[in-house]
């Protein structure tokens, strides 16, 4: 143990090192001491600015901490993601999370403790640190479910998440014990060499070892069949905890997915792409049709996020280098959309009511302009229109899956953002062209929610009309480890 | 470049709904007289492309914003920016509410619009393309009639079901320039000279033949059009007949055929087959619609008909004819819809059971309505007549038969625009609703006579038009013919200077005309 292992997770570090201060802190408050409670956010945006500064100064430095964590320029690059993601989560939860009554030191502590597995998880080259991290992320993510405390559909989501999560994390952990049981040891890099000198004639028990971790991969990103969860927790869950669930796991998620199956799995490709395929399919045109029926806001996004996982499934199967690249750029992409999209959803609820029926926005164009217009841009991205990032990103997805002769899937691809496009609309129709009003008592929106959007808003902008600098980036970080 | 009539629009304050439709209008005449200084400095006799900007956006994927002007495009960029000023103009008092979004999104539409006629990179197209889509949603859906909302999300999914398909034909024909040459690339130049095989161009032809048919609209793909354009706002009618058809007639002249030689006159028969029973059935379904605006839009996939007839004929009689019938289809539906508009705007109603008699009470929009209506039906002298009847005469030599039956759908047009005109406005004025009906205003006139004068200018001096465009056709019907080398020579400081077209003395037989 050294000065470089600690050199290595040093961004780690920071966000525990935030996560703890706030949870003293929130310890040693006094009682109606409410003021105090303003202030945490701003140590979880201290903790997670030093993080990115760290990162930064990491990249191309491939540090190697503890032996488990490899701080490639991949790590970064999503540790980075995965640090920006909370920043905005917690600016446009400042106007907000307080309004909702969600107990504000218990909220930051664990959205930073989350953060911190999400990191974990997208650096580690172990199985076994995999699954500690995936733990550490997904409590956080199971709380934070039921955060606040007067609301039924919050309970019962967490409950369900809580019980289908642990069952899948039960896969997983059988998963990792078969890979021990044939190679020998946890760590990626030797099971790749075990899996790499018997490709040609995998053991039965090595199949069931990939198909186990599969499945609690699935399950983390929600790809159908194990998609069960999304839609409750997602529509149950405070709307903020939402769009960071909805964007934070599954970067996360797809990180240490990537990692383990396009790095350590690669020679068994022909063994598990036809499965991921299909789960693809399935993923892409169950988001979209099932979405198409929703009358919750809430729940259709969570559709249309399973939607996006199987876009990103597309990416996966249709890995060549683009392919990777482009896996990582449309996370970035949808993740900046998605917060956005939620964000607005937040700025619009009551404390009694979350108003994420389709039927709340009618007419919203007279009475918020702004806001509409900004959910209706975020909408758009996520259907894939230009000038916004999610055109760019569905397009690079599918150049890959082109690239690679997969079009059957790119046409699926495509065909389903169509009927997508369909969902987002009417919000946007209801926004726009309805001519009932909804029942009036939108809160206003606090000037850090605006900042919060607006620079959503600014990175959709730029990122779909200037995208050369992060695509190479992320093409960067792919070449760090494949 | 025009498109710098996109980068106004973001100056547009907030200001009272009067001063909003100035300002809109002062940016779209000066994007108008912009344009019109890009015609002044054409060079009618290149086939190249003019006015060429290129910079590099996505090298790793080879994509650039590149943009340039032939003959061809350059007329439909004119009709545009002629268009939309008369559009804002006309809907001066129409639209009281919402008047900012509604400016904006116009003026966003005809930059998106121009984008589409001057890309000349497949990526940067179909960015355009899609872009397009987003403010014209919002025209209908807003500030449309009763059935809008139907309407709007009936034409966009239509649209984009058509276009994303196209968006993977893009991909992949960049990826087999990979597989050929070593480097992706969306340049459409580059693509243009590739060679590629047979099966695959069948392909790639109908991925993106579905999708400008669905645009044009061709028959069996024709049934968002009415419904788009009776619940559109006059301005959104006028634009969408005016300029969105013409985009699907470009595409296929611009990308369809020449991208894919091979395949482009394999189905050429299908597609004309497909054009006559637009022809055939728009006209006849046109004859029957009480209402005047269905009419008027089933007459657009009638006349729409006639322009891809001619370019299935691929001559350059046929082409010419068919770029001529766009634009002349364009100004004269255009005007079309804008009468109706002002009737409707007097009063609430586009059934002509409610009309009768209006000579009598308004004499000069009268006047006006039968001008246009002539021009509609081809009367020569109108600008119709030429571009429908060069039709004939290059679909003649192609596919006869199918020409002798296109040909009815001009006696067809007669009967059912007459028959509309004479049931609106003569006979005795029986509706009492009728009696008081002002006749034009000033906003107006200044509104319909452009459109006259150049129904009327289009008819009598066709030579003006047709010869700019001449050249770029000529290349385009070799490039898909085959005949002669396709080389376009890449040319990014053309801007202007002409060509070194002139050094052939008066009397010296001409060398072979061709791409230079």
């Amino acid at each position: 143990m050294n000065i470089n292992d600690f050199m290595a997770v040093a961004p780690v570090l920071m966000v525990t090192l935030a996560a703890c201060t706030t949870m003293i802190a929130e310890a040693f408050r006094r009682q109606r001491e409410v003021a105090a409670a303003h202030w945490f956010g701003l140590y979880g945006l201290i903790g997670l600015g030093g993080a990115i500064a760290a990162c930064v100064s990491q990249w191309n430095q491939n540090l190697v901490g503890f032996g488990v964590i490899s701080v490639d320029n991949f790590s970064v690059f999503f540790n980075i993601t995965l640090c920006a993601i909370g920043i905005l989560t917690i600016v446009l939860s400042l106007g907000n999370a307080d309004r909702d009554q969600l107990p504000l030191g218990e909220y930051y502590t664990l959205m930073l403790f989350a953060i911190v597995g999400m990191m974990l998880m997208a650096s580690t080259t172990d199985l076994l640190v995999i699954f500690v991290a995936l733990e550490i992320m997904s409590l956080g993510v199971y709380v934070m479910t039921a955060l606040k405390r007067s609301s039924v559909e919050g309970a019962e989501a967490s409950f369900k998440y809580f019980v289908l999560g642990a069952f899948s994390s039960a896969f997983f952990l059988y998963g990792i014990a078969m890979a021990y049981a044939v190679t020998g040891t946890t760590r990626l890099d030797e099971i790749g060499m075990r899996v790499a000198s018997s490709a040609l004639d995998p053991g039965i028990l090595t199949i069931v070892a990939m198909v186990l971790l599969l499945v609690g991969f699935a399950f983390k990103v929600g790809a159908v069949p194990f998609h069960m969860w999304t839609p409750d927790v997602y529509q149950g869950a405070p709307t903020l905890v939402t769009g960071f669930m909805s964007t934070g796991v599954k970067a996360a998620a797809f990180a240490a997915f990537i990692r383990v199956f396009l790095s350590t799995l690669e020679p068994l490709r022909l063994d598990w792409a036809p499965v991921v395929m299909v789960i693809a399919a399935l993923t892409m045109i169950l988001g979209t049709v099932v979405g198409v029926a929703q009358t919750s806001v809430k729940r259709m996004l969570a559709y249309s996020s399973i939607a996006h996982g199987g876009y990103l499934l597309l990416g996966l199967v249709a890995a060549s280098s683009a392919g990777k690249a482009a896996m990582l750029f449309y996370l970035v992409g949808y993740a900046v959309t998605n917060l956005g999209a939620f964000g607005v959803l937040a700025a619009l609820a009551t404390p009694d009511r979350q108003h994420d029926d389709v039927r709340d926005f009618a007419g919203m164009w007279r009475e918020r302009p702004g806001l509409s217009a900004l959910l209706t841009f975020f909408l758009l991205s996520l259907g894939g229109f230009p000038p916004t990032v999610g055109f760019i990103g569905k397009w690079y997805i599918f150049n890959a899956a082109i690239q690679e002769g997969m079009y059957a899937l790119a046409i699926i691809g495509v065909l389903t953002s169509v009927i997508s496009v369909f969902f987002y609309l009417r919000i946007v129709v209801m926004m726009y062209m309805s001519d009932e009003t909804a029942p009036e008592g939108r809160p206003a929106v606090s000037p850090v929610t605006t900042v919060g959007l607006v620079v959503a808003f600014a990175g959709v902008l730029y990122l779909g009309v200037l995208p050369g600098g992060l695509l190479s980036l992320a093409a960067d970080s792919v070449a760090s480890i494949f | 470049m025009p498109f710098v009539g996109g980068l106004l629009l973001l100056l547009l304050g907030k200001g009272r709904d009067r001063l909003v439709h100035q300002m809109a209008l002062g940016i779209s005449l000066v994007t108008f007289l912009a344009s019109l200084s890009l015609l002044a400095g054409f060079d009618g006799t290149s086939a190249d492309y003019q006015f060429v900007e290129q910079y590099t956006w996505l090298p790793d994927f080879g994509i650039s914003y590149h943009i340039g002007l032939d003959g061809i495009s350059l007329w439909l960029v004119l009709l545009t920016t002629f268009l939309t000023p008369i559009s804002l103009l006309c809907s001066w008092n129409s639209i009281d509410q919402r008047v900012r979004e509604f400016s904006f999104f116009m003026l966003l539409l005809e930059a998106a619009m121009i984008g589409v006629f001057i890309s000349l990179d497949l990526f940067l197209f179909y960015l355009f393309w899609d872009a397009m889509l987003i403010p014209m949603y919002f025209l209908i859906g807003v500030w449309g009639y009763e059935q809008r909302i139907y309407a709007a999300v009936k034409f966009m999914l239509y649209t984009m079901a058509g276009s994303v398909l196209m968006l993977l034909a893009i991909i992949w024909i960049a990826y087999y320039h990979q597989t050929v040459t070593g480097v992706v690339s969306f340049d459409l130049l580059d693509l243009y000279a590739l060679n590629i095989p047979a099966g695959l161009q069948t392909w790639l032809f109908l991925a993106f033949t579905v999708a400008f048919a669905i645009k044009v609209p061709l028959f069996p793909f024709h049934t968002w059009l009415p419904d788009a354009h009776v619940q559109a706002p006059t301005a959104g009618s006028v634009i969408l007949a005016g300029v969105l058809l013409k985009m699907g007639t470009y595409g296929l002249l611009r990308f369809s055929f020449p991208l894919f030689p091979e395949a482009a006159m394999q189905f050429a028969p299908y597609l004309a087959v497909l054009a006559v029973i637009g022809i055939v059935y728009g006209a006849l379904v046109a004859m029957v619609q009480p209402d005047m605006k269905k009419l008027v839009a089933y007459s657009s996939v009638s006349h729409l008909g006639f322009v891809v007839l001619g370019l299935c004929a691929m001559n350059v009689n046929g082409v010419q004819g068919a770029v001529f019938q766009m634009l002349a289809h364009g100004v004269s539906t255009g005007g079309l819809f804008l009468i109706v508009g002002m009737l409707s705007e007097r009063r609430h109603t586009k059934l002509i059971a409610e009309y009768g008699g209006l000579k009598a009470v308004m004499p000069k929009l009268v006047a006006m309505f039968l001008l246009i209506t002539l021009a509609s039906i081809a009367l020569p002298g109108m600008n119709g007549f030429v571009g429908e009847f060069l039709i004939f005469v290059g679909s003649f030599a192609e596919h006869r038969w199918l020409t002798v039956i296109a040909v009815s759908g001009v006696i067809l047009s007669a009967v059912y625009m007459l028959w509309m005109f004479q049931r609106v406005n003569y006979g005795p004025l029986t509706n009492p609703k009728n009696q008081g009906l002002r006749d034009l205003s000033p906003r107006e006139w200044v509104v319909i006579v452009p459109i006259v004068a150049m129904c009327i200018g289009m008819g009598v001096a066709p030579r003006v038009f047709l010869q700019p465009m001449e050249p770029a056709v000529k290349r385009v019907v070799e490039q898909v013919r085959g005949v002669g080398p396709v080389n376009v020579e890449r040319s990014p400081e053309m801007s202007g200077v002409p060509a070194l077209a002139d050094p052939v003395p008066d009397g010296m037989p001409v060398p072979a005309e061709g791409t230079r």
